[in-house]
């Protein structure tokens, strides 16, 4: 389709997104109302929390938890409700 | 298959459309069986017992879940087909939408019939009509031969790159889908080199080139996808006429978006769909033999719909009568009606053009009434008063 005036925009026929893993580029940050927040002397890497997150927000290196991928946390607080009982080392704080 | 003469055969609709699906071989053919479609998909189901198809044929649960596995198959790459008639169509509504927004070319034959209630098995054009704005691309046969011939185009004008659209081909219940006519069938491999493969640009089974498709748009592209659409749409005109020629060089019946029986010096003038359109075109031939100058236009194409094509046809005529076999319910007239009279608005000279509902629920239509429409139309010729503008036919 040919760009028929100024501001309208190029699409692609029926919707199809052409490039894998394009939804890593969309930031649903801002939808978050609540913050997990990780007290790493608590957190014993058993990475559940990583598991349980639907929105792959959990961040791991070298098989440690090591933060959250706020660009992306929605705020739902699966994290820190499925962070083991014994251990509870995720809390969600309010957003400033 | 039935009576063979020469190069003739005598064959319903329905086989017709079942023969030329068998032609056609389709990856994948999703459908529910309802009257008057049955017939397709049963003697179909016979040419895939018979292993005269590959299909794959799923038969499923009711029609909404034969449009999913159509958008489904489509979506993966395959050629997909399937039939419905009336409330079958219906209940297809949200997966119309979905098949056209996504762009895959789907191709079912409609074979019309009357929704409920109250409850009727027979001819008229609400399902399809009512499926109008569903961004289906739709052409209308008045003859076996055409229903055949149609469907055939239908596959190229779908799948065509410029187009991607899916395409409903409409033919008139019990009228034409139970009614044996003599027709001409293309061999084999006539029909294979005319439709070609399909080469689906993208394929969801396509994993080395992942896509997406159905993704969530909002207030920044939604109205962008459905201009695209829209224009994409509008440009299958020019494609129906392209592949209307390719089949009439190859094979002797040429085919645009409209025929005009009889039009040219015409002062009254019917617009009918379908079957409808044969009763007019007798009623034409016996008011010429009197001397009245009488015709007939017969939209192919209804979607996209080719209002400055028709208007250039009728614009020479004195008073046109648009011959609608469903009701828009209190919109103004049937949709026949108010699509080809505002086409006329812009002429310098507009013709006086009125609208009946007829036919509905398979009502007949004779040659009787054709003639009595064109009585009527000869009277606004004489008095330039029209008693009444949109109304149903008496008959």
């Amino acid at each position: 389709m040919k760009k028929e005036k100024e501001g309208e925009r190029d699409v692609p026929p029926g919707g199809v997104i052409r490039e894998a893993g394009s939804a890593h580029g969309y930031s649903t940050g801002g939808w978050r109302k609540l913050r997990p927040v990780v007290d790493s002397e608590k957190c014993t890497n058993c990475l559940i929390c990583w598991v349980m997150c639907p929105d792959s927000a959990v961040v791991v290196k070298d098989g440690k938890m090591i933060g959250f991928d706020l660009e992306h946390c929605k705020g739902c607080g699966i994290c820190a409700a499925e962070c083991p009982d014994k251990v509870k080392a995720i809390k969600m704080e309010e957003e400033g | 298959m039935a009576i063979v003469t020469g190069k003739q055969v005598g064959l319903t609709g329905n086989s017709a459309i079942a023969y030329a699906m068998r032609q056609i071989d389709p990856d994948v053919c999703a459908a529910y069986p309802i009257t008057p479609s049955t017939g397709i998909i049963e003697e179909f189901s016979s040419y895939y017992a018979d292993g005269q198809v590959s299909t794959e044929l799923i038969t499923v649960e009711s029609e909404h879940s034969a449009m999913s596995a159509c958008v489904g198959a489509s979506a993966a790459g395959a050629r997909v087909m399937t039939a419905t008639s009336s409330q079958g169509l219906a209940l297809m509504w949200e997966m119309l939408y979905i098949a056209s927004g996504m762009r895959l070319p789907v191709v079912m034959t409609v074979v019309n019939r009357a929704l409920s209630a109250p409850i009727n098995i027979h001819c008229d054009h609400s399902d399809s009509m009512g499926a109008r704005d569903s961004g289906w691309i739709q052409l209308y046969s008045e003859t076996v031969q055409e229903a055949y011939d149609n469907l055939l185009q239908a596959v190229r004008i779908a799948e065509d790159p410029r187009v991607l659209t899916p395409a409903m081909v409409c033919m008139d219940g019990f009228i034409t889908s139970h009614a044996v006519e003599n027709i001409t069938l293309l061999a084999d491999g006539e029909v294979k080199g005319f439709i070609g493969d399909y080469k689906p640009g993208r394929s969801l089974l396509d994993t080395d080139n992942p896509i997406t498709m159905g993704a969530m748009t909002l207030q920044d592209v939604y109205m962008d996808f459905k201009h695209e659409q829209s224009m994409a749409i509008a440009g299958a005109k020019e494609v129906v006429v392209e592949v209307g020629s390719d089949f009439g060089r190859r094979f002797g019946r040429h085919y645009g978006l409209m025929e005009c029986y009889r039009l040219e010096d015409a002062e009254a003038a019917i617009v009918v769909l379908n079957s409808a359109a044969g009763t007019t075109k007798v009623a034409v031939d016996e008011l010429r033999k009197k001397g009245k100058k009488v015709g007939l236009l017969k939209p192919r194409l209804f979607r996209p719909f080719p209002y400055a094509e028709i208007a250039a046809a009728l614009k020479n005529v004195k008073a046109v009568c648009v011959l609608d076999r469903a009701d828009s319910m209190n919109g103004f007239g049937g949709p026949l009606f108010s699509e080809v009279r505002s086409a006329l608005y812009g002429l310098a000279s507009v013709p006086k053009v009125m609208g009946r509902i007829f036919g509905l629920g398979g009502r007949d239509y004779t040659v009787e009434h054709s003639t009595a429409v064109f009585e009527g139309l000869y009277r606004i010729i004489e008095t330039g008063r029209m008693e009444e503008l949109t109304g149903y036919l008496k008959s």
